[in-house]
């Protein structure tokens, strides 16, 4: 179950895309997982056949808990399915009563009739679970530490930090956990973790399983978004700045060009907030990234997380991948996608796992500002407010212009008020030469 | 396109942009954005989406006439009829 935001703990898995022997490409839709805030289309980040799905539809799973497993495309086909090692060390990791596999609980050992009766020496084979740059792990290096002095193995420990990346509490969860070491035989493992019966989609976790009521989603959001954002104003030293930036270019260019544009490629101001805001993020690293066990890590990539309000309440932010590589029009086709899939419910898993930075444009709502809350583990967030007409003195004279009031809260651990008033000064820049955006 | 297919194709672009929303309680005559809760992207997917549907092209500087179901409904005759070269 991979961590679809911050702020989740646990997902209930809705829906099975594919079965086992189905072949899927990296960036496959493989399952539907519900979150306490949308259900979000879970894509595979390796090339391979599905071997056994191990958690049923219908159950709540712990964030870390593997969902599946998958055979390399190598592999495939040429040899029978190894047994499903990762199972029992995750769903322990995650520190919560382990979920029993559907299938393989059932079975006695040995598991598999085909193979030779030795215990496979092999590696797990990749989990859904294992996130998108899992060849090599994603390990700060307190969980490094972490893992050496409790001797656990991280690459049987999923991560559950950003980008899938290994943190110390996963480490220590895993060890906490008796983690189960590379090459041991697992089969009989599911069965001694789980004494219970296993019906199937009946998990004996939380009985508000799938297909939670309208008002327990509204109350599931409110806590969750609660307690991402008690844990930002706890632990994040916010500090705060803002700038009035003179929207006259921007918006004649904007005009201009619209009047040239088919309707459906036409631009809003948003877009070229974003895109500013995105090519300022790429040129202040210290902004961009995540504060994970004392320490930052630089993002890779600028991934805007845009947040979106949505029909009903509550807030989502996910993320427009490669933002400061997108031309002005790119960005605006990714927000409408965005806003639409995010309204509609049908957004992607990796959109929710890895902003790098966060955008909060509230001007429509008629505010003049936003201080906002750091989403934990970023270290920055941008607010837009309202553009509004205003006398703006410009070389001795005073005139009417369209000014939008720029802000950022930064994470005082990573960045200081000096990177950070350069960042808005660079988004400033950026708006006043529109046609180069 | 008559009054009642155009009717049906705003509501349309409506509820792919708001799957929730009950057509039937649509007011004719408030705001689309606020009593539907739609911002500036909401709004330029519902036109896109009558544009897609109806080929007839609405400038910027026109979608204020749109704000309202009546409104939207009423522009999108006059501008078929003032427009035959474009679209259906």
């Amino acid at each position: 179950m991979p961590a679809l935001g911050a702020d989740m703990t646990s997902g209930t898995l809705l829906e099975w895309r594919v079965k086992p022997g189905d072949a899927v490409k990296r960036g496959d839709i493989v399952a539907v997982v519900d979150t306490s805030k949308a259900e979000i289309e879970v894509e595979i980040f390796e090339d391979g056949v599905i071997d056994e799905l191990l958690v049923a539809e219908g159950a709540k799973v712990p964030v870390g808990t593997a969902l599946a497993t998958v055979r390399a495309g190598a592999e495939a086909g040429a040899q029978p399915p190894q047994a499903a090692a990762p199972p029992p060390a995750e769903a322990a990791e995650a520190g919560t009563p382990p979920i029993p596999p559907a299938g393989p609980a059932e079975t006695p050992p040995p598991p598999s009739p085909s193979p030779p009766p030795a215990p496979a020496p092999v590696p797990p084979p990749p989990a859904f679970s294992t996130p998108p740059h899992e060849h090599r792990l994603r390990v700060s290096p307190l969980a490094r530490r972490a893992a050496e002095e409790l001797g656990v193995d991280l690459a049987a420990v999923a991560g559950s930090g950003p980008g899938g990346a290994i943190t110390r509490d996963d480490v220590e969860r895993a060890a906490a956990g008796g983690t189960v070491e590379r090459g041991e035989p697992a089969p009989a493992a599911p069965a001694s973790a789980a004494p219970g019966p296993s019906a199937s989609g009946a998990p004996a976790t939380s009985p508000a399983a799938p297909a939670a009521e309208p008002g327990d989603r509204a109350l599931a959001m409110r806590q969750a978004i609660g307690a991402l954002m008690a844990r930002s104003k706890r632990e994040i030293p916010h500090y705060y700045l803002q700038t009035q930036i003179d929207m006259s270019r921007a918006l004649a260019w904007l005009a201009e060009e619209n009047l040239r544009r088919p309707m459906a490629e036409r631009l809003l101001p948003s877009a070229l907030l974003l895109r500013a805001t995105a090519k300022a993020t790429a040129a202040t690293p210290a902004l961009n990234g995540f504060w994970v066990d004392e320490a930052f890590h630089p993002g890779e990539g600028v991934h805007l997380g845009v947040a979106i309000s949505l029909r009903g309440g509550g807030l989502i932010a996910p993320a427009l991948h490669d933002a400061d590589r997108m031309t002005v029009d790119e960005v605006m086709a990714g927000l409408r996608d965005l806003v639409a899939r995010a309204r509609a419910g049908r957004l992607r898993g990796s959109e929710m796992s890895d902003p790098t930075i966060t955008v909060t444009n509230l001007g429509e709502q008629g505010v003049d500002l936003v201080h906002g809350v750091i989403y934990p583990p970023q270290v920055a967030l941008v607010g837009f407010g309202a553009v509004r007409e205003r006398p703006w003195a410009v070389d001795g004279m005073i005139g009417v212009r369209p000014i939008v009031t720029a802000t950022l809260a930064a994470d005082h651990r990573a960045s200081d008020g000096h990177a950070g008033g350069r960042f808005l000064t660079l988004i400033d820049h950026e708006l006043q030469r529109p046609e180069e955006l | 396109m008559n009054e009642q297919e155009l009717h049906d194709v705003v509501i349309r672009a409506l509820t792919e942009v708001a799957p929730d929303v009950d057509p039937g309680a649509i007011d004719r005559e408030t705001s689309l954005a606020d009593q539907l809760d739609l911002d500036s992207i909401d709004f330029l997917n519902v036109l896109v989406s009558v544009h897609e549907q109806t080929g007839i092209e609405i400038p910027e500087r026109d979608y204020p006439k749109l704000s309202t179901l009546d409104a939207a409904v009423a522009y999108l005759l006059a501008a078929q009829s003032g427009d035959a070269g474009s679209g259906t």
